[in-house]
């Protein structure tokens, strides 16, 4: 046993000496957060997110917003993305707070809860959540969401219009959120259309599945869909079904004409910055949360952006404009939300 | 229901299975011949996961298919080399250094496709191979015979790897080092090098699997293979330890999956039950093995490191 | 210790640097490589690898958070190291910490207003029943079915998965969030399940506590009890055991039914020690484990399989979590760095092990060497070569 006794000396002596290193090195700051940015000093920002910022879905938007505002709102970002294990990004959030960052983004609805928690002890922090609705009533949390169905009520009737064969097919992830928000506003869209059509959807119970989501995608086409939709990040492997089988695709969250040129015939994409902007403005004045922030097609911060590459009749296109015209004026309701 | 048992719906069911079967069956026959040979890889997943984004990224700029896959499976081959040295000459503990591999694997696909691609750019997928004369056949054609390549490969590797296993000296070697290796290297046989060549054919057809894998997407993410390296290694256990009960687990693993798909397409299975039905094939696999129980015994050297005269 | 008078002391000199050196050795190669990884991505390795140390150890704040982070990984080793003492391969940590943490909620949710002396330890008992069955399944399936730890671990993770997603969805989940829609989340669970904490000011909890406590019960549970006793001997030859008049299947299923215990206590202190105070889904596992079921298994290996060192691996990789977390946000790398680095290190550092076993088995007697081998390499081994072959 003598040596065995030996190596776990070792690993204590190890971990001794790493503390020692570690306690000589510097402290751990500890410093507040600051008041909020000025024309001369950086606002610095942090932003915690569950995917990658190149994900061409829900965390790219955040990120694609951040990167609009940095030079005119004078920025200084930091980003921990991939963080979908809560307790790790909670301790992310807890760390930026304590870093004196002056806004701390938690991108992504698990996360709520550990903001409710983690704010009362930053007072001098703004937090912002989304997408949700909610802030505790909290002074320092912001929140913000998607009216998503909106752009899913118009790419519902866009679809209605294009489809020849009458099936079209939805990949979702799990059945909550800004998800199910998209996929019903879309069925809506459809079915004010078009009721006659039949609208597939599958929710394959992961964000992050890409080849479940292609093989959903895949059996829509063999029951003769000709054109899909889906949300998260995990459309990418329905996109590239999309493609081999040339059906039409429609994608929210971000821009992802990039992914199939030849297929993708518009997106609804979240122009975050709009609402980020107002968060921006809030905190410079002095205000740190309370507030809830929507994006809609009324205030541009959701756009149905065109692949210029792909046709679509004049006739369809109207309809879509009608219906954004529509429901920007509060004549058309999506009936999704109460 | 009834829509499902058309014919049109069936075929592409069946289709979809073997297809989603496939990636499972490269990277198990490959972990059964290293398991046959007494090392156990449980860093399965990582490798697939490195063998997929090389595939990925030689196929993004080359444009050339074959060359992806073929990388793929050099990928696999190196890490092989590496998961070797460490289990057979540094002799570690295969349990915890499979994990590392794993999570090494993991990490390093992701950080090189944040370095090197970013924004996922979509590459293309491969084609369907028809097989002449026998896709010609009514409805068996269209679900057997008209799918990509990796498919018959995949499918074609079962017996091959059965006959190398049981009608040749380097397979019976193989079996000698997993259950012996202190009778086999006593006859001469250098357990070494059986298990360094096992290994390193094993891991590269797990890289040939990641690599099938991206380029039936036809696309690269974070954790593609969302795991699916680990159920590979249970379909070995599933399988026996034999290529053709490995072939008939990842079949069975993969056809629940496409009929739940399916059936979900079809709203056979209604929304609340979804997720209920997506366990049906690890559900299912348990309880075939349950109900096909017999006594079989893994190989007796299995994740015991070989030392002579030890 | 031989007896070659001559060279004792060159001998002794040369296994007391190997022990001591080995082990940081190995781990310094690792972080050579980290460093090169980092330098290509163009962050400083220096600054980088000061802030992994500070985050993990730095301060006390850091040494609360690696505390925290430490106890799931403790608990789900402790319980390896019953099962694969009992040469019972559970690799199916993640779906019992799942189902440990769902069955805990349930309770929370179902009891609000039991007093909190009672209501704490009830919901980690209950989270402990919770992975008790999620392991007793696999166990009892191996022990009398002959179905292997491994296949249906790995599947009942699967499993766990979906149960969870739909509890979070369905059933269980808050339906009083203001706002567009739901989040699978529960609501905030009572505040009588909150972990007592242990140092005002800080967020160091009771979890820790039971940890240490689980530890120290295992190994009295493994040494000094008859179980224990007989659990080893399972370990090392089921045949033997069985012609001696052990009841080997029930001890198999008992042991892994032990080890999804400790998993699903692992659960319950996830959920009633998070930031948050609600159980939360993404729809995967690693989402709310942090692949602790998996990062266990390595904790309790590097341990020895003895469940008071693991406390100490466990401490130390739960120190390389945290740090690396706090390096990420440091140098602003991606965070899959993190996770290829940690891989590197097990690897590594595993490696190493043969090194100093080498040196080891040159000085002592062979019988004290293969005692003094770990246990966990008979882990995986099979029948004894003498019973009859299944044919080809």
């Amino acid at each position: 046993m003598g040596t065995k006794l030996l190596r776990r000396s070792a690993l204590l002596a190890l971990v001794a000496a790493m503390a020692i290193i570690a306690a000589a090195c510097g402290n751990n700051g500890t410093t507040s957060g600051g008041g909020g940015g000025s024309p001369s000093a950086p606002l610095k920002v942090a932003l915690v997110a569950p995917s990658a910022t190149n994900d061409l879905a829900f965390t790219q938007s955040m990120s694609d917003a951040l990167n609009a505002l940095k030079e005119t709102e004078n920025l200084d970002i930091a980003v921990s993305d991939n963080l979908f294990v809560v307790d790790d990004a909670a301790s992310a959030i807890r760390t930026y707070a304590s870093q004196g960052y002056d806004l701390v983004i938690a991108h992504g609805s698990q996360f709520g809860g550990s903001v409710e928690q983690i704010a009362p002890d930053f007072p001098d922090v703004s937090f912002a959540w989304g997408t949700a609705g909610d802030t505790f009533g909290l002074t320092n949390v912001y929140a913000y969401q998607a009216a998503s169905d909106q752009g899913g009520y118009v790419q519902g009737v866009l679809a209605a219009g294009l489809t020849k064969s009458k099936v079209i097919g939805v990949v979702g992830p799990i059945e909550v959120g800004d998800a199910k928000l998209y996929v019903d506003g879309f069925k809506a869209g459809v079915e004010a259309t078009d009721p006659s059509i039949s609208v597939k959807v599958n929710y394959t119970g992961s964000f992050s599945d890409v080849g479940l989501a292609a093989e959903a995608a895949r059996s829509f086409v063999a029951a003769k869909a000709d054109v899909m939709t889906g949300s998260a990040q995990m459309v990418v492997g329905a996109v590239g079904v999309a493609k081999t089988n040339d059906v039409a695709w429609f994608g929210t969250q971000a821009n992802q004409t990039s992914l199939a040129p030849s297929v993708v015939v518009a997106s609804q994409v979240y122009h975050w910055e709009v609402v980020l902007k107002q968060v921006i403005d809030g905190i410079n004045a002095g205000s740190l949360g309370g507030q809830t922030y929507t994006i809609d097609l009324e205030n541009g911060g959701e756009v149905i952006e065109y692949n210029s590459d792909h046709g679509l009749p004049a006739d369809v296109k109207a309809a879509g404009d009608a219906a954004i015209e529509g429901i920007k004026s509060g004549s058309i309701q999506t009936g999704v939300k109460e | 229901m009834r829509q499902f048992f058309t014919l049109a719906v069936l075929t592409a069911t069946v289709a979809s299975g073997i297809r989603l079967a496939t990636p499972f069956l490269l990277a198990s026959l490959g972990e059964t011949i290293g398991q046959r040979s007494g090392v156990l890889n449980l860093g399965v997943d990582g490798i697939m996961l490195l063998g997929a984004f090389g595939a990925y990224y030689t196929a993004l700029h080359a444009q050339n298919l074959w060359l992806a896959v073929l990388l793929g499976a050099l990928v696999g081959a190196l890490m092989g080399l590496i998961t070797a040295v460490v289990s057979v000459t540094m002799k570690a503990e295969q349990g915890i250094s499979g994990i590392g591999v794993f999570l090494f694997g993991l990490g390093l696909s992701d950080l090189l496709f944040q370095k090197f691609v970013g924004t996922p750019l979509p590459i293309d997928t491969l084609p369907t191979a028809r097989v002449p004369l026998l896709a010609s056949i009514p409805t068996i054609g269209k679900m057997l015979f008209q799918a990509n390549l990796m498919v018959y490969v995949a499918f074609l590797l079962v017996p091959a790897v059965a006959f190398v296993l049981n009608r040749t000296t380097y397979g019976t070697n193989i079996k000698a080092v997993g259950e012996n290796p202190a009778a086999a290297d006593s006859v001469g046989v250098n357990v070494a090098r059986v298990r360094y060549s096992t290994i390193i054919i094993g891991s590269s057809l797990a890289g040939l699997a990641g690599a099938t894998l991206a380029i039936q997407l036809g696309i690269f993410q974070q954790n593609l293979t969302q795991g699916q390296g680990f159920i590979a290694v249970a379909l070995v256990y599933f399988g026996a330890w034999r290529p053709s009960g490995v072939m008939a687990g990842s079949l069975l693993y993969g056809m629940v999956a496409a009929i739940v798909l399916t059936w979900k397409t079809l709203g056979i299975i209604p929304q609340s039950a979804s997720d209920l039905a997506a366990m049906a094939p690890a559900v299912l696999t348990v309880v075939a093995l349950v109900v096909v129980a017999r006594r079989f015994r893994q190989p007796a050297a299995l994740a015991k490191p070989y030392e002579r005269g030890g | 210790m031989t007896s070659r008078s001559g060279l004792w002391l060159h001998v002794d000199w040369r296994r007391f640097l190997v022990s001591w050196f080995a082990l940081p050795a190995a781990a310094l190669a690792a972080l050579l490589i980290g460093a090169g990884m980092l330098l290509v991505l163009g962050a400083n390795p220096l600054t980088g690898y000061r802030a992994l140390l500070e985050g993990a150890f730095g301060s006390f704040d850091s040494l609360v958070n690696t505390a925290i982070k430490a106890v799931p990984l403790v608990l789900v080793g402790v319980g390896i190291c019953i099962a694969f003492r009992a040469n019972v391969l559970n690799i199916g940590g993640e779906g019992q910490l799942v189902i440990g943490g769902l069955a805990s909620t349930a309770t929370a949710l179902a009891l609000p207003d039991v007093p909190r002396p009672l209501l704490v330890p009830l919901v980690l008992l209950a989270g402990a029943v919770g992975g008790a069955i999620w392991g007793a399944i696999p166990g009892s399936l191996k022990a009398y079915f002959n179905v292997n730890e491994i296949l249906s671990t790995i599947m009942l993770n699967i499993v766990a998965v979906q149960i969870m997603n739909y509890l979070l969805s369905g059933p269980l989940v808050d339906k009083s969030f203001s706002g567009f829609s739901l989040i699978p989340q529960t609501k905030r669970l009572s505040p009588n399940t909150d972990l007592p904490v242990l140092v005002g000011g800080t967020h160091l909890h009771a979890g820790v506590i039971v940890a240490v406590l689980a530890a120290v019960a295992a190994y009295v549970l493994l040494w000094r009890t008859g179980f224990g006793f007989r659990l080893r001997a399972v370990g090392l030859s089921r045949e033997a055991s069985g012609y001696a008049g052990m009841p080997v299947k029930r001890t198999i299923t008992l042991a892994l039914t032990l080890s999804g215990a400790m998993a699903g206590l692992a659960g319950a202190v996830l959920v009633f020690g998070s930031a948050s105070h609600r159980m939360v889904t993404d729809g995967t596992a690693t989402g709310f484990t942090g692949s602790a079921g998996f990062n266990g298994i390595v904790a309790a290996l590097f341990g020895g399989l003895n469940p008071l060192w693991t406390m100490v691996s466990g401490f130390v990789f739960a120190g390389l979590l945290v740090g690396g977390n706090a390096m990420q946000i440091a140098v602003q790398v991606p965070t899959a760095l993190i996770v290829a680095l940690n891989g590197l290190l097990v690897v590594f550092v595993v490696s190493i092990e043969y090194v100093r076993r080498r040196s080891r088995l040159h000085q002592e007697s062979p019988r004290e060497a293969a005692g003094a081998g770990s246990e966990a390499e008979r882990v995986g081994a099979g029948p004894s070569p003498s019973t009859e072959r299944i044919e080809e």
